[in-house]
């Protein structure tokens, strides 16, 4: 069925407001979306990792979810929900189980790019019919906005902290998405929030609704972590993918599909400028670490259009 | 009629996996647990289970896939010893705080550093505190008895709480003996179906575990927990009797061997019980007035049980297979003496022993006792602890 952005708003929300995430932040957006793409009568369990998403919506005694939920620990959110997901087979098969239920696992970038991967890994390879949404907002917010994994190059953090001598995290951020898909795992997507969420629907509805394990990586951004003003957020959502920072793209059954394509490609300045993280950028003398952000962003592109059999 | 049969304590374990056929079991090979799963994989292989067996690539994730299926609602079971279960660690403490009646089987190992795959209790040792049961065997007999009762004691209304049924690795785990077996039905009926009051896949009722618990509910949530660890005393040796009921066989917080009227006993945990029982017959042969405790349930602690077993001694001697690192002695000494304190005037030594697979003979628990007669000769209780076995 076509996707009706009205029609899909006005859906029960699966999420209660109420919870105590910050005002713009992208973990919310990112879970509503998701959710949105279950369909009504489908039960779901979802797991969260520890981060900011659960202490903000699980603080006992209240909850904001109302489908049942488990938070366990902080590196193994995929461990947890494939326990879920295979009692729930266990179960179907001894007849203690009428009902369909689906299988959500969310964790930010720290509980999946780091402490969780080895948890994500195991779960993917087993082939859990599960999803697994990485809401990755580029560092660990919830503990106060240390560099992960994730964390882009040059990023101004806590635990790589701008100075007289250090112009932020050294390291470029894993691809993590691409290592996913050499899980082979049968749906693996990236996206965030664009226009009217039509790609995030759309590809969480083929992630929850394909049999087998999914994985979908969803670029959050934080307002307080990437010190931008909170009501631009799609703003900056719109820049990363039209600088090619976060291109938006499925693998299906080992198939890469480009799912957009910038007609012209912004340069890097425009996502990065925003953004106080990157302040230290724009101070004269650190072109050639701009230069060399670009660098990097034009050869993952170059390699990705390669990957989706696009013309370069 | 029972079945008579020649086993190994972890095939014995997984015979009992097998009759209860659990609905999930996930599991990581660590020796010398590995067997179980093995064990396991072939029973669902030849379809004698239909037991779903996740293949987890660790178990931290072992643990946590535990935790995921029995909160689910399915009755979970897994196996590990040392490293493994120090990998758990954290996720242990998860698996007790959320109530979920998980078993295990643990096949005890000494910890690594440096690493050791032989048999001491500091694996289990180190979880002694996070509110999980322990009840420990001293043979296969005991591992495949204490297995079954432990998911009924597990999953009674009153407890709500993990339970680890510990055997000596090697020594019972891979040692065969002469074993009675219940029949299928009999283990069937007895642990009965697992009914959750709770649970994420009940279809009436969503429900949220694992919250955020902030200073205002932490300390009672707690408290909750030690309430049902005192509970789980009573519905231990309600279990106990039951089992008796089924299959002749006595269990109870604690065992004597020969305390009527002795007046130097011994305090010991595992397999060691058996060469401590060799050792004490001889020496009651010389004369000498010797008994043994040993401890089955290990956590909630038998502190009632110990202090009555030991009201009338000269002097008490406490075997830790575990070295606690605390300078005053291992974790069986320290609890040992904190339930004598002030109830009983007996000299009580601890002494660490067996430690990675140092051999424990008749001769060694001899050696024990004779320290035990001297310190109670000389009147006083040296500081410290002692090794025995020591190679100095």
């Amino acid at each position: 069925m076509a996707y009706n952005f009205k029609q899909e708003m006005n859906k029960p929300e699966r999420l209660a407001g109420g919870h105590r995430l910050c005002a713009g932040c992208g973990a919310g957006i990112a879970v509503r979306g998701v959710l949105r793409a279950l369909k009504p009568e489908d039960k779901a369990v979802i797991g969260s990792a520890t981060g900011c998403l659960e202490v903000s919506t699980c603080l006992y005694p209240y909850t904001a979810w109302n489908d049942s939920f488990i938070h366990s620990a902080f590196e193994n959110a995929g461990a947890t929900i494939s326990g879920v997901e295979t009692a729930y087979y266990a179960l179907k098969k001894r007849g203690k189980i009428d009902e369909t239920y689906k299988f959500i696992a969310f964790g930010g970038d720290g509980g999946t790019y780091d402490i969780g991967f080895q948890s994500l890994s195991g779960a993917m390879e087993r082939g859990h019919d599960m999803v697994y949404v990485c809401y990755d907002n580029g560092a660990y917010m919830n503990t106060g906005i240390q560099r992960s994994s994730g964390t882009p190059k040059y990023a101004d953090t806590t635990t790589t902290a701008v100075g007289k001598c250090s112009t932020g995290k050294k390291q470029n951020r894993k691809d993590l998405t691409e290592i996913i898909a050499a899980h082979h795992i049968p749906y693996v997507a990236q996206t965030t929030f664009i226009g009217n969420f039509k790609d995030l629907h759309e590809k969480a509805e083929k992630a929850i609704y394909t049999e087998g394990s999914a994985f979908l990586n969803i670029l959050a951004p934080c307002p307080r972590g990437w010190r931008y003003n909170s009501e631009d957020m799609m703003e900056i959502t719109k820049l990363a993918v039209e600088t090619c920072y976060w291109p938006l793209y499925e693998v299906i059954d080992g198939e890469y599909k480009l799912s957009y394509r910038p007609k012209v490609k912004q340069p890097i300045e425009n996502f990065l400028k925003p953004q106080g993280r990157f302040k230290h950028l724009f101070k004269k003398g650190n072109e050639h670490l701009i230069a060399e952000i670009q660098e990097e962003i034009d050869r993952r592109w170059e390699e990705l259009l390669k990957l989706c059999g696009e013309e370069l | 009629m029972a079945i008579r049969e020649r086993l190994s304590g972890n095939e014995a374990v997984s015979i009992a996996i097998r009759q209860i056929n659990p609905d999930v079991m996930p599991a990581f090979p660590i020796t010398p647990s590995t067997e179980i799963p093995q064990y396991i994989s072939s029973y669902i292989a030849n379809g004698s289970i239909d037991t779903e067996f996740v293949t987890v690539e660790s178990e931290h994730s072992a643990m946590s896939a535990c935790i995921g299926s029995q909160a689910a609602g399915a009755r979970t079971v897994t196996a590990t010893s040392s490293c493994g279960l120090a990998l758990m660690w954290e996720m242990l403490y998860v698996a007790a705080s959320s109530r979920l009646p998980l078993t295990m089987c643990c096949i005890n190992r000494a910890l690594t550093g440096p690493i050791n795959i032989n048999n001491d209790h500091s694996d289990s040792m180190g979880a002694r505190d996070t509110g999980w049961l322990q009840i420990y065997a001293e043979n296969a007999q005991e591992a495949y008895d204490n297995y079954i009762q432990c998911v009924r004691i597990a999953e009674h209304p009153d407890v709500q709480l993990p339970a680890m049924a510990c055997q000596d690795g090697f020594i019972t785990s891979h040692a065969v003996e002469n074993i009675l077996l219940l029949e299928d039905e009999k283990v069937k009926a007895f642990v009965g179906e697992y009914k959750p009051e709770h649970y994420l896949l009940n279809a009436k009722e969503s429900v949220s575990m694992g919250p955020y618990d902030i200073a205002n509910y932490y300390m009672e949530h707690k408290y909750q927990q030690k309430v049902a660890l005192d509970n789980a005393k009573k519905v231990i040796m309600d279990v106990a009797a039951e089992f008796e009921a089924i299959s002749g066989r006595k269990y109870g917080m604690i065992e004597e061997y020969r305390m009527e009227d002795a007046e130097y006993a011994m305090v010991i945990i595992g397999s060691s019980a058996g060469t401590a029982k060799a050792a004490i017959d001889e020496m009651r042969e010389a004369g000498k007035k010797v008994g043994l405790v040993k401890v089955r349930v290990y956590r909630p602690f038998p502190e009632e049980e110990i202090v009555k077993a030991l009201a009338n001694v000269k002097g008490v001697v406490v075997m830790d297979k575990a070295e606690g690192y605390s300078s005053v002695g291992g974790p069986l000494g320290a609890d040992t003496k904190a339930a004598l304190y002030g109830r009983c005037n007996a000299v009580v030594l601890n002494i660490v022993y067996g430690l990675g697979g140092r051999d424990v003979r008749v001769e060694s628990i001899k050696e024990a006792y004779d320290r035990l007669f001297a310190a109670v000769e000389a009147g006083c209780v040296p500081m410290g602890y002692d090794y025995l076995g020591l190679r100095k």
